[in-house]
């Protein structure tokens, strides 16, 4: 079989398009990479669409999380307590057996039957919690840097006659994204990394379409050797890594357009570890 | 319901919480030497011992940290037992990767069928820990790598000036000033470090996971349990042990924060002497 076959049959087989049966025996290195490279399509559906949902949930919690009131204030610190104090691993199994509990049969919701059998799947349940974990990570990131945005763009503001949502468009939420871009990044380079977690804690591969590092076990499990399916997968996450890299950097340059050259935060070609 | 939570499997999973904790005491240690080592390669003059500190330190950074979990502990376990084929049994002539095994000769099993059970367990424990040191210790040396640059180089000339060999510079200078730089990092890359743990039950060891679902479950391999589905409930208690876990190293490690910075040149101990006055 030749490697371009291997390719059509299996290029899209983590979800659901191609050959129906995983390759058994007699490995070859182009089995190996199209099937992890296939499973790197959950990888980045989950990393992506956590991202963009957790950006704004994020900015709202951040802002919530600095607000006066007890009443707003208090449940984003909570929110924010539990999702970064807690395990990715154990909040994946918690979802998971909670999501389980709910009716098989669906719940009524005003005369509408409302199914619940899709949330135990991986592609939504696991996905929630992606986003819901995320959010919290970078809310926190946020509220860091909303501290830190300097006073004197806050008064100048208020000189010019902006306020309110005026004031928070123009000059807050620019300035706080400015600042805390490269951390941010930081967060995006991880949320990538987590997703790797999802197929391993509760939320079963349905018909074995699972993500890279899945099939990566799966291959290892079967001809015990980890030197080739590993490293292959390690492979695809560099080059994943790399291009979030470059993304985040071309964003960064243009939050930064306006500043003299000297001033400009460098993104760190060195992201600190936080997670 | 105190009968039930005082059964021989539930005292079992409350050992396991100390599994999580003997986890954590062997494999910070070790992964701070790891690191540290790291760190002082990536910083070397040898060059051959500079790349090999630099690629340690910039391998988490584009890899998944689960992979290596996965990763290290088969490949340390089939290096072992690679090397003990050789030296057992010279005249072992297969290959080692046949079709879909790992074949080497009985003698060089690690550890050996026969051993009783408990070996196997310490094996399987070692070599998880040995994963968490070798991840962890790359995150620490780049922790400690940032601390060491950050030192200010005033200070090393300063040293040098004194007629200090290099050696002594970095052992009677750099050392001691750089943790006061590196203790965020460090006490970050701790938390880091708690979350991590229920990752063991992806390394087969019976940990605090494995438990909560077997003991969860209405009927699991070992036992049928006369109760309905209580994983959530379990899990809940695991998230709520980690959640006190984090929140008590948080306050601990502020506090040795404020310790160190406390008269040094740096934004913290600036805000401590403004404090005082």
């Amino acid at each position: 079989m030749s490697c371009l076959q291997t390719i059509a049959d299996y290029g899209l087989r983590s979800v659901g398009v191609g050959e129906r049966l995983l390759p058994r025996s007699d490995f070859t290195m182009c089995q190996q990479f199209t099937l992890i490279g296939s499973g790197m399509v959950w990888n980045i559906y989950f990393g992506v669409l956590a991202l963009l949902g957790g950006f704004f949930l994020a900015t709202a919690l951040a802002l919530a999380k600095n607000t006066e009131t007890r009443l707003i204030r208090k449940p984003a610190e909570w929110f924010i307590f539990v999702f970064r104090g807690s395990p990715l691993f154990i909040q994946f199994f918690l979802a998971y057996e909670a999501l389980s509990m709910l009716p098989r049969a669906g719940i009524p919701v005003l005369g509408i039957t409302v199914d619940t059998d899709w949330m135990t799947r991986a592609w939504a349940g696991a996905l929630f919690v992606l986003f819901l974990n995320t959010s919290a990570y970078a809310a926190e990131i946020f509220y860091g840097a909303l501290r830190s945005v300097p006073k004197g763009d806050l008064e100048a503001a208020d000189a010019y006659g902006l306020s309110g949502w005026n004031k928070f468009r123009r000059v807050t939420w620019p300035t706080m994204l400015r600042l805390a871009w490269p951390s941010y990044t930081n967060e995006a380079i991880f949320l990538f990394h987590a997703t790797t977690l999802v197929f391993f804690s509760g939320f079963p591969a349905f018909r074995q379409e699972g993500d890279a590092l899945y099939y990566a076990k799966y291959f290892a499990d079967k001809t015990f050797n980890p030197f080739i399916p590993y490293p292959i997968a390690a492979f695809y996450f560099i080059l994943l890594t790399l291009s979030v890299i470059t993304l985040f950097g071309f964003i960064n340059r243009r939050l930064n357009r306006h500043l003299p050259q000297e001033r400009r935060a460098k993104m760190r070609f060195r992201p600190q570890i936080i997670r | 319901m105190l009968c039930y939570l005082t059964t021989g499997k539930q005292m079992l999973f409350y050992g396991s919480f100390g599994i999580v904790l003997v986890l954590l005491a062997v494999t910070a240690p070790v992964a701070l030497l790891f690191g540290f080592s790291g760190a002082l390669a990536a910083r070397s003059r040898i060059t051959p011992l500079r790349w090999i500190g630099r690629t340690y330190t910039a391998m988490v950074r584009g890899v998944p940290d689960i992979i290596f979990f996965l990763f290290v502990p088969i490949a340390m376990d089939e290096g072992i037992e690679y090397v003990r084929n050789r030296i057992k049994c010279p005249d072992w002539n297969q290959p080692v990767f046949a079709g879909n095994e790992f074949h080497v000769c009985a003698a060089a099993k690690m550890p050996l069928n026969s051993a009783p059970q408990i070996y196997h367990e310490i094996y399987g424990f070692s070599l998880a820990v040995i994963a968490f040191a070798v991840v962890f210790g790359a995150f620490a040396a780049n922790v400690l790598y940032g601390a060491m640059q950050a030192v200010p180089r005033a200070q090393l000339e300063t040293a040098e000036a004194y007629g200090m060999t290099q050696a002594q510079v970095t052992r009677r200078v750099l050392i001691p000033q750089m943790w006061t730089y590196a203790l965020p990092g460090l006490s970050n890359l701790w938390m880091i470090l708690i979350k991590a743990t229920p990752l063991l039950f992806l390394l087969g060891i019976e940990d605090i996971v494995y438990w909560a679902r077997e003991l969860g479950a209405t009927k699991s391999t070992v036992y049928a349990y006369p109760h309905p589905d209580w994983r959530v409930y379990y899990f809940l208690v695991l998230l709520v042990f980690y959640l006190v876990m984090t929140k008590l190293s948080e306050i601990v490690l502020t506090r040795i924060n404020r310790k160190l910075s406390f008269g040094q040149a740096t934004a913290g101990g600036e805000a401590l002497r403004k404090a005082d006055i």
